[in-house]
């Protein structure tokens, strides 16, 4: 067990909606191992944006425990989370969230700035990672001279800056044509094949079936393995 | 960290120049109308303090139109008014136009005046020669000081210096010439309005005057206070002398302290730079709101970037010092830029107007203070609205 980065126990969310109060996750248990690829299925509506929130830490459940990196995350206060996401987390969005505004170089830099280090360890490491996803030539670009997939690289690039423990990754290809999310997916598996671990979420069972592993999502209950349909 | 906040800061800053310019709009306005309304004020206050200053602080002007039994004060009166506490001299003035002969020329419409040797005590006010002394007075010597347009007029291009003149068929030998800087400007532009000098003017010891015009009594004086600062005291006291002498009849007399008159122009002047920086303020107030809006529009644009840094790691509080820089420095460049306005307009103005520029440091100060003041205090709320964004909401806001 020494190997299990991330363990969740009877994990729920519930919001309050007025006078009804709707219960989002029922009672989520989940282990995910060092250097696993662990995709999350499931329709929209069945909860896994919440079970991805909570797993970033962007989120706190309303009970159950969290266990990150052998940290009990489930009750820390924002500063803390904060600390969190920004050293455990490395994440990866659908529509890849780059500001527009800083060019590829500064926004893989972004949360090295937020972890505290310096300038000159900053540039270096950033420059790294973006070779890393084979983007040396575009540093200095900005992100509307970049395509989708080179946009979506940057965005990897900036989530393994931190060396993070877990890369959480939310519909990574959702806006990227075939090509381009089947280059995307192959970098993942490169990235998995060195030891990341990676969570990702997806409605798309045939993304789904890039990852080692799948585990399904329903009306807030989680279910092991791949269902009959597919 | 606090320089990748500033950086970022100047980044967005800098990507909306136009929209930067205009909210920065009302702090210029308000800081450069702060800057010129404090330095014009100030500059034109001290100009006429100076030119108050250099007629004569310490000096109290009297002047009589007396009553239908007594035209004016007779020696025994001016006697009395010397022998007051803390008088340190006296002079009586007796003014008139007379033709004036010299060396075969022959000067219309000279301005006489009858002085005392306290007139001279002021050490400018002679540039060649020598001042009227308390032995002339005492002997009614006839001796005369003329100023520089009576030389022109009388001895173009000759030292004056013991030359004679006549006037009203007596010789006077002149023994000092005034210098052109006798300081006496206001005095004889008045006096010129008047319907006075226009050739020049020769000044005499004041009881040979009075006895070339045929009266015996003086309608003007001057008296030159020991300590001004008990000039209330003292004015008090030759008020009761002037009463004594004139029955106590009201109009009499008129007492002309400028002390006095300084004092109240400095309250009025505050009263109206205080007023004017008040209106100013409500230009930077005004400044301060159309930075808040900015601050706020641009928290609701920025509504997914907030929520990206958050997730990338960026605490709370961190989240609202950026968008406190941000305002802070917007209405600094606002400041900046008002100042500069500021002075370009007070120099225009002090040429314009023919007055000294003096740069006012308190007004500069002031208006830096006020800027970054409203900077903190409008970019609070939105900061704090930046700060507070749900991190989920903020990312799924695009």
């Amino acid at each position: 067990m020494s190997n299990v980065i991330l363990s969740m126990r009877g994990i729920t969310k519930q919001y309050q909606m007025g006078e009804e109060t709707q219960t989002v996750l029922r009672g989520i248990d989940l282990d995910v191992k060092q250097g696993e690829f662990v995709a999350v299925l499931g329709p929209s509506g069945s909860g896994k944006s919440t079970l991805m929130n909570i797993i970033g830490c962007l989120d706190t459940p309303t009970s159950g425990s969290y266990i990150l990196h052998g940290r009990d995350v489930s009750s820390l206060d924002e500063d803390d989370l904060a600390n969190v996401r920004n050293k455990e987390i490395g994440f990866i969005f659908q529509s890849f969230q780059l500001l527009q505004r800083q060019d590829a170089l500064q926004n893989v830099e972004l949360p090295l700035i937020y972890s505290g280090m310096h300038t000159h360890d900053r540039t270096a490491r950033a420059k790294q990672m973006l070779e890393r996803v084979g983007l040396s030539d575009k540093l200095h670009h900005f992100p509307n001279q970049l395509s989708g997939g080179q946009q979506q690289r940057v965005a990897i690039a900036r989530a393994l800056a931190n060396n993070p423990t877990i890369l959480l990754a939310d519909e990574p290809t959702g806006a990227l044509d075939q090509k381009t999310g089947k280059q995307v997916m192959s970098l993942f598996h490169d990235l998995n094949e060195e030891g990341n671990t990676i969570i990702m979420i997806t409605h798309d069972i045939g993304i789904a079936r890039h990852a080692k592993r799948i585990v399904r999502i329903l009306d807030g209950n989680l279910t092991e393995g791949v269902a009959e349909d597919a | 960290m606090l320089k990748e906040s500033l950086r970022m800061s100047w980044q967005n800053i800098k990507s909306n120049k136009m929209r930067t310019f205009l909210t920065t709009l009302g702090i210029i306005i308000g800081v450069a109308a702060i800057i010129t309304l404090i330095t014009t004020v100030e500059g034109a206050t001290n100009e006429i303090t100076s030119q108050f200053t250099e007629l004569g602080a310490g000096k109290v002007s009297i002047s009589v139109s007396g009553t239908a039994l007594k035209r004016g004060l007779s020696d025994e009166d001016i006697q009395r008014i010397s022998e007051v506490d803390n008088i340190m001299g006296v002079d009586p003035t007796v003014s008139y136009t007379q033709h004036v002969a010299g060396d075969g020329t022959l000067c219309e419409d000279v301005t006489i005046e009858g002085r005392s040797a306290a007139y001279f005590s002021d050490s400018d006010l002679i540039g060649m020669g020598r001042p009227l002394t308390l032995m002339d007075m005492d002997r009614n010597s006839r001796v005369c000081v003329i100023d520089s347009d009576l030389h022109e007029h009388l001895f173009p291009n000759e030292d004056p210096i013991g030359k004679e003149i006549v006037i009203s068929g007596l010789t006077f030998r002149i023994v000092g010439m005034l210098s052109d800087a006798s300081g006496d400007d206001v005095m004889n532009a008045m006096s010129a309005m008047m319907g006075g000098n226009t050739n020049g003017k020769a000044i005499i010891p004041y009881q040979t005057a009075l006895r070339l015009t045929q009266s015996n009594s003086v309608t003007s004086l001057t008296l030159y206070l020991k300590d001004t600062d008990l000039s209330d005291e003292t004015i008090s006291d030759v008020e009761s002398v002037l009463n004594a002498a004139f029955n106590y009849r009201d109009n009499a007399y008129r007492v002309i302290n400028l002390d006095s008159l300084l004092d109240t122009m400095n309250t009025m002047t505050g009263m109206m730079t205080t007023m004017l920086a008040g209106i100013a303020s409500i230009a930077l107030l005004v400044g301060g709101i159309g930075i808040m809006n900015m601050m706020l529009v641009s928290v609701s644009e920025r509504t997914m970037e907030i929520g990206l840094r958050k997730a990338l790691g960026a605490k709370p509080s961190l989240i609202q010092t950026q968008f406190l820089i941000e305002s802070v420095m917007l209405s600094l460049i606002g400041g900046v830029v008002g100042i500069a306005i500021g002075i370009l307009l007070s120099v225009l103005i002090a040429g314009w107007i023919g007055m000294e520029f003096t740069l006012s440091t308190s007004a500069i100060t002031l208006a830096f203070t006020f800027s970054a003041t409203v900077g903190i205090l409008f970019g609070w709320a939105p900061a704090r609205k930046a700060s507070r964004l749900n991190p989920i909401d903020a990312l799924r806001s695009m």
